[in-house]
């Protein structure tokens, strides 16, 4: 079994977190199988829809996803997925954190349920009222580095562009913008959502992002226990060799006389 | 926004059956290649007869479409029939005015007992279903039962008589999620002549039902026609020109299609045995709903038999009834261990003919290596109570 590289932990909002893959919990083909992945994939934190559980403070064997989820190997993140407008995500944020969830909550607010892409002025105006009530806020926001920069603005706690659709498992189409989100960014940035193997994610790590965040490509592989291991793995290698330094890649012969010689 | 049934009478649906028809071996590889329907074309040479010898690879690219988009899960509802006082005449329906039933509108009080069985039940998404008749099913009933009924039930929806948006309105206030609305058919002739009676019987009104619900703010819209009633394709194909429109017109709501085969019902309708599907038949047209479709909900009750729903739970549909019963009230009469009626049921819509429990189908599903999820929505996210 191959060890785990040594990366530098992941720190959000003066948390830190041991592993830079993020998992999802929607998908799966039952509770187990998602238990036994998180557990594979080394998570610190793991994203579940406050839909699909019960927010009445009462257990719930009907919806009974948190039951799955351990918090004291991992950050159970809830997102508020289903919520088409800021009104609809404060509103299920609050009730969550008042169920006795952590605090901390992945804003995504999608009012196109087909491509569930991120409504930016909506997630704004959600991030704002969230951030002043005290909640972590981690915003899903299309790949905009006008809105990642609005919204660092307004102290969220990262930013978290997608790489492709959700669920489209299409690896990293915004690139060019992500480049421009990592640049200017001055908090950590998470690549979510359409990154389908392991080697999309390790290209993601590669340029720079601080983590990412895997759901669909595990959860419904023929075998999501070893994808969810071949993901971490990926996301550490990438890691890894961002934080050592890439080698420079170059079509151009080197001079074997440096153009510069003359002032030496 | 233009209304659906303006644009309607321009789609060339017969050619469009034809076309289907007369679909070729290449056309159709060529779509298979794709693995997807990118327009109505490819959708009618995915129902061709042709494409019926291709069955288990459309099962295969449908298959993958709705794993990819919905995971390894299949959503669970449960319908409550409030009310079989009903208007219109039907002639396939078990509630036309004319059959000689037993009429019943369930009290608030029982609707709430209800809904708490079916919440025992493990049903978290509830479908509250009505005949259509202005004195007992409007006049705000339906409204307090889902104000009252989301104390219990995370989610609801309808299927009533059609309203006008601003019928709907207090529906979608009161934290109403989502509308169903089945054209029945999309042929008018036939429309016309099985609906002889009654509001219903105005074809284009019903048809941009879906719109009206829309602009009154339901998040989740069901369409369908009954199988059964007109040429499959026909009706196929309408159903696909509805959505397609719907998508572009309707882009926040989530669609959802039924696929409802006629069953036997209260009456002396006799279907046209030529217009009756087959399980093969229904098979591929999901599949084919699928590859036009890939996010839309595809929805398939009780009224199909267990052969055919446990096969296709993994080709395609996401969202399944379970342990239903098609009559106002028969659910106080259930023995709650088995989950079986005690009583007959004479004032049922039509005869179910997967009679297993909401338990056995969930095992149903977990064996196949799906997740039956109950809840997948929360009533906080359409209720305030500030």
């Amino acid at each position: 079994m191959i060890k785990s590289l040594p990366v530098e932990p992941l720190i959000i909002a003066d948390r830190k977190f041991n592993s830079r893959l993020l998992v999802g919990t929607g998908k799966f083909s039952s509770g187990k199988i998602m238990q036994d992945s998180i557990e594979a994939s080394g998570s610190s934190i793991v994203t579940v829809a406050l839909k699909r559980a019960s927010l009445s403070g009462e257990k719930d064997p009907f919806a009974d996803i948190l039951e799955y989820l351990d918090a004291k190997n991992f950050l159970i993140l809830p997102n508020t997925a289903g919520a088409m407008n800021a009104e609809e995500a404060v509103r299920i944020a609050r009730l969550a954190a008042a169920a006795g969830l952590p605090q901390w909550v992945k804003l995504e607010i999608h009012p196109d349920p087909n491509y569930l892409l991120p409504d930016p002025v909506e997630t704004l105006a959600a991030a704002e009222i969230l951030i002043k009530e005290g909640f972590v806020v981690l915003p899903y926001i299309n790949a905009d580095p006008v809105i990642a920069a609005r919204l660092q603005d307004v102290g969220c706690a990262t930013v978290m562009p997608l790489g492709s659709p959700i669920g489209s498992n299409r690896g990293i189409e915004t690139r060019a913008q992500i480049e421009i989100i990592l640049e200017q960014a001055r908090v950590p940035v998470i690549i979510d959502a359409g990154l389908g193997s392991p080697s999309h994610a390790a290209s993601a790590m590669e340029m720079g992002a601080d983590a990412v965040l895997i759901n669909t490509a595990i959860a419904i592989a023929e075998d999501p226990v070893s994808m969810a291991k071949a993901f971490a793995l990926s996301v550490q290698a990438g890691r890894v060799y961002y934080e050592i330094g890439t080698s420079r890649v170059t079509k151009i012969a080197e001079a074997t006389s440096p153009l510069t010689s003359f002032l030496d | 926004m233009s209304n659906f049934s303006d644009i309607y009478q321009n789609i060339p649906i017969e050619a469009w059956v034809q076309q289907s028809i007369d679909t070729s071996e290449r056309t159709l590889e060529l779509i298979l290649r794709k693995g997807r329907a990118r327009s109505p074309a490819d959708f009618a040479a995915l129902i061709s007869p042709c494409a019926a010898n291709y069955i288990e690879e459309l099962a295969h690219h449908s298959n993958k479409i709705t794993q990819r988009h919905f995971g390894k899960t299949i959503r669970l509802f449960a319908p409550l029939y409030l009310s079989n006082e009903c208007v219109n005449i039907c002639t396939y329906c078990g509630f036309s005015r004319n059959n000689e039933i037993p009429r019943i509108t369930i009290p608030l009080e029982q609707v709430l007992a209800e809904t708490k069985l079916l919440a025992n039940q493990g049903f978290r998404s509830l479908l509250l279903v009505a005949g259509e008749h202005p004195k007992y099913v409007s006049n705000g009933y339906v409204e307090k039962c889902i104000n009252h009924c989301l104390e219990i039930m995370p989610s609801i929806a309808i299927e009533l008589g059609p309203l006008e948006t601003e019928g709907y309105k207090p529906l979608v206030n009161a934290g109403c999620e989502g509308l169903i609305v089945y054209q029945e058919t999309y042929h008018e002739p036939t429309y016309k002549e099985i609906h002889p009676a009654g509001p219903k019987k105005n074809y284009a009104w019903r048809m941009d039902t879906a719109q009206r619900a829309y602009a009154a703010g339901f998040r989740r819209i069901g369409l369908g026609a009954l199988y059964g009633l007109y040429d499959w394709r026909y009706e196929a194909l309408s159903v696909a020109a509805h959505a397609l429109f719907l998508l572009q017109h309707c882009w926040k709501a989530q669609l959802s299609i039924s696929v409802l085969r006629l069953r036997p019902a209260a009456g002396t309708f006799t279907p046209t045995q030529n217009y009756l599907m087959s399980d093969r038949d229904i098979t591929q047209l999901v599949c084919a709903f699928r590859m036009l479709l890939p996010h839309a909900n595809i929805v398939l009750s009780t009224r199909e038999s267990p052969q055919l729903r446990n096969g296709l739970v993994r080709l395609g549909i996401t969202t399944m009834s379970a342990g239903s019963s098609t009559e106002p009230g028969a659910y106080s009469h259930y023995d709650e261990s088995n989950w079986s009626p005690n009583l007959e049921q004479p004032g049922e819509q039509f005869h179910i003919a997967d009679e297993r429990t909401p338990n056995e189908i969930a095992t149903m599903i977990s064996n196949q290596g799906y997740e039956p999820v109950w809840k997948d929505f929360d009533q906080s996210l359409v209720t305030s109570s500030e």
